[in-house]
């Protein structure tokens, strides 16, 4: 058998194996089962009051207001004078009541009063009011269903269209949010842990010394592909596991939960996410194989391990970017800059809002960085796997992989 | 398929013949400075060869040179009769001086891994290996995490997985570090189990005394070059100093060929000349009716020379 083969087989048991990754890769069904219980259980024992009608009184001394008095969730009560209003509001008949002035028309000035302490009047209540004086004011006027319009004159409803003329899926609020922000999440955790797992694995065996028994049997070369396939693909298996999770979850949760709307994962996201992890996980996984045999201990990588991380996981801090202006500078960037492109370009996929040029020219730039840091890498791994000492500054690792 | 045979059987002797290591003037530095320097030497079959020399003579870059671990600089290196590659690999056992296991995995799960990083089948890598724990007593403790083994008990667990898949040759790097009277002895069976067997073995090592009663021949290495090479027999009467040991009732005057003596209580040590054989002593002893309790040739021990050497070098 294959040297390499073994060593991936290895890697791959030895990682599926350990609790850890048991644990993390387990955890988003965990977590999706709760929370759909949780919000069942609330559902259940939870009924909030249907929401009363509430009583708004006036004082109208126009004496146009006398119709509408009836709008969405309120009731308007007419009081012959001030005196009897002000008693009603004292004696909590009425939330509020207001006064019309015989020169309203002139100046439109209301004068309001409440009990309740507040900087501004809520928007729900100046626009119950507006709505009323409006209906009054335009009654006979206009016909009933104009009075409507002008009410609430826009509706929105927008609708994109893709380079055929076709209509492009994905409009609404779940899949423009929610859907890139949780994929980019669960693609970064699973490339991050994926690679960390590299990481300890390659620290590991220089800590317990077991290197250099490897190394009397397989050339480095052979050692660094074998462990980053093999931790590739169990990392693949959580993604897999992860995705399953999320697509009956889409299909499941909202029938039992409304407020997720349609979440939709389509089939060209799942093979785009596939490709994008795949070369982002070999990406960071090179790296962190460079880096993780040039420190003695994994303490001693781990500073470095964190500078290789923070562009990886920078496109969710820019997501206000890539969201409202997925085409913008910002978001060609960071779909461009290999350690930021795949999950700026899986966001931007889940989004529908990224051309066929974009992904094959971040997709051309990712394969060449790889082929850049593989071959860097097993030099440093070639160079660093047997030196125990002190970590060596930037420019005696240049000298050394020159050497190597 | 009779003549297959036939040259097959005829290949295998010419390997018997072949030197099974062949190392011709290599060199290394690192950060410029030489750390071996045009060392050449070859190990034959069946032979226990010993690598001594002072603490960062170049004995391990030397070793790590053999097992393709680094490049030399220049020189040659054949293992087997060949360049070294990854069939040659699995034909090699090594136990280097800087060594571990992994410590999440049972005694077990390490050895079957290593073996088969060596191209041994899982069966016969399983079979062979409860085979060798129970010769090192620590079957009982075959599935065990290597974290509950004291480090003595994981040096022979380390020493079981250089020998599973029967290499034909055997690198030892410092063995007998941190281990006690009782298993040092068994590993030295153990050694001398693999000579018995055809196997050549590389042991090195700063315990003279363990060179001495193992080793056929000797490499020297100080400051990364090669100061002495040959069988020990052959170094050890080289560094002979003239003189024999006596143990007898008196010390008759006028030996012939003798130019000095001195007292160590318990015995004599007589100079020679240089031109006097010891024979021609110990029968003029006896013509003077001298009653000898002991005669010896001195020879300097192995420790002796190492030290000399050393100091020379200076």
């Amino acid at each position: 058998m294959n040297k390499t083969f073994i060593i991936l087989k290895h890697e791959f048991w030895k990682t599926l194996r350990s609790t850890s990754f048991i644990l993390l890769t387990l955890s988003l069904p965990l977590l999706a089962i709760l929370g759909v219980g949780i919000y069942q259980g609330v559902h259940h024992w939870y009924h909030p009051a249907a929401p009363q009608e509430e009583q708004i009184g006036y004082v109208d001394q126009t004496g146009v207001f006398g119709s509408y008095t009836s709008q969405p969730g309120v009731l308007f009560v007419l009081y012959p004078d001030e005196e009897q209003a002000k008693d009603a509001l004292l004696a909590k008949d009425i939330k509020e009541y207001f006064v019309i002035p015989a020169d309203y028309l002139s100046n439109g000035v209301v004068t309001r009063y409440t009990l309740s302490r507040e900087v501004v009047p809520s928007t729900k209540t100046t626009g119950q009011i507006t709505d009323f004086l409006l209906s009054n004011l335009l009654a006979g006027e206009v016909s009933p269903q104009v009075i409507e319009r002008v009410k609430a004159p826009l509706l929105l409803d927008s609708v994109r269209l893709d380079e055929t003329g076709e209509i492009a899926p994905g409009q609404d609020v779940a899949s423009t949010y929610i859907v890139p922000i949780i994929f980019a999440t669960l693609f970064i955790i699973s490339i991050m842990f994926s690679s960390g797992f590299l990481f300890q694995s390659v620290t590991e065996e220089k800590e317990n010394r077991v290197i250099e028994i490897l190394l009397s049997s397989v050339s480095s070369g052979q050692l660094m592909v074998g462990k980053v396939l093999g931790l590739g693909a169990a990392g693949l298996i959580q993604v897999a596991v992860w995705f399953i999770t999320f697509v009956i979850f889409s299909r499941v949760a909202p029938g039992i939960i409304p407020a997720l709307g349609a979440l939709s994962v389509p089939a060209s996201l799942i093979g785009w996410g596939l490709v994008y992890f795949i070369l982002g996980y070999l990406l960071l996984a090179s790296l962190y194989a460079g880096v993780g045999s040039i420190g003695a201990t994994a303490k001693e990588g781990q500073g470095w391990s964190t500078i290789i991380a923070l562009p990886a996981i920078s496109p969710i801090w820019f997501n206000y970017f890539l969201i409202n202006s997925p085409e913008g500078a910002v978001s060609r960037v960071l779909t461009f800059f290999p350690l930021t492109s795949p999950v700026a370009a899986m966001m931007r996929l889940a989004l529908h809002a990224i051309s066929a040029w974009e992904i094959a020219l971040s997709l051309i730039i990712l394969a060449g960085s790889i082929a850049l840091t593989m071959w860097f890498a097993a030099k440093v791994f070639r160079a660093f796997l047997l030196m125990y000492g002190k970590r060596p500054a930037l420019r005696e690792i240049i000298r050394y992989v020159r050497e190597a | 398929m009779a003549e297959l045979v036939d040259i097959v059987s005829r290949v295998g002797k010419a390997n018997e013949a072949m030197n099974v290591v062949e190392v011709s003037r290599v060199s290394k530095s690192f950060k410029g400075v030489k750390v071996v320097d045009s060392v050449s030497f070859s190990i034959g079959q069946g032979e226990i060869f010993g690598m001594v020399g002072p603490n960062g003579a170049g004995k391990t870059t030397t070793i790590r040179m053999l097992m393709d671990i680094i490049k030399p600089d220049s020189g040659e290196i054949k293992i087997l009769g060949e360049p070294i590659n990854e069939a040659i690999k699995n034909r090699i056992g090594y136990l280097p001086e800087e060594r571990g296991l992994y410590r999440k995995l049972t005694v077990s799960e390490s050895l079957s891994y290593l073996a088969a990083l060596k191209n041994m089948r899982r069966r016969l890598a399983r079979e062979r290996a409860e085979e060798l724990l129970k010769r090192v007593n620590m079957l009982p403790h075959k599935d065990k995490k290597t974290d509950e083994l004291s480090h003595g008990m994981g040096q022979l667990i380390q020493f079981v997985a250089t020998i599973l898949h029967d290499p034909e040759l055997v690198v030892f790097d410092e063995p007998f570090a941190a281990l006690d009277p009782v298993n040092t002895q068994l590993l030295k069976e153990l050694i001398l189990e693999l000579r018995s067997q055809g196997k050549s073995v590389i042991l090195s090592t700063h315990m003279m005394n363990q060179v001495e009663e193992l080793c056929d021949r000797i490499l020297m290495i100080n400051k990364g070059q090669a100061v002495l090479y040959g069988s020990l027999s052959e170094i050890k009467s080289r560094y002979r100093n003239n003189s024999v040991f006596l143990e007898c009732d008196r010390l008759p005057e006028g030996l012939p060929g003798v130019v000095g003596n001195k007292n160590h209580m318990k015995y004599m040590e007589l100079f020679l000349d240089g031109r006097t054989s010891p024979q021609e002593v110990l029968s003029a002893l006896i013509s003077k009716g001298v009653t000898v309790g002991r005669f010896e040739v001195s020879t300097p021990s192995l420790n002796e020379i190492f030290i000399q050497v050393v100091k020379e070098g200076r």
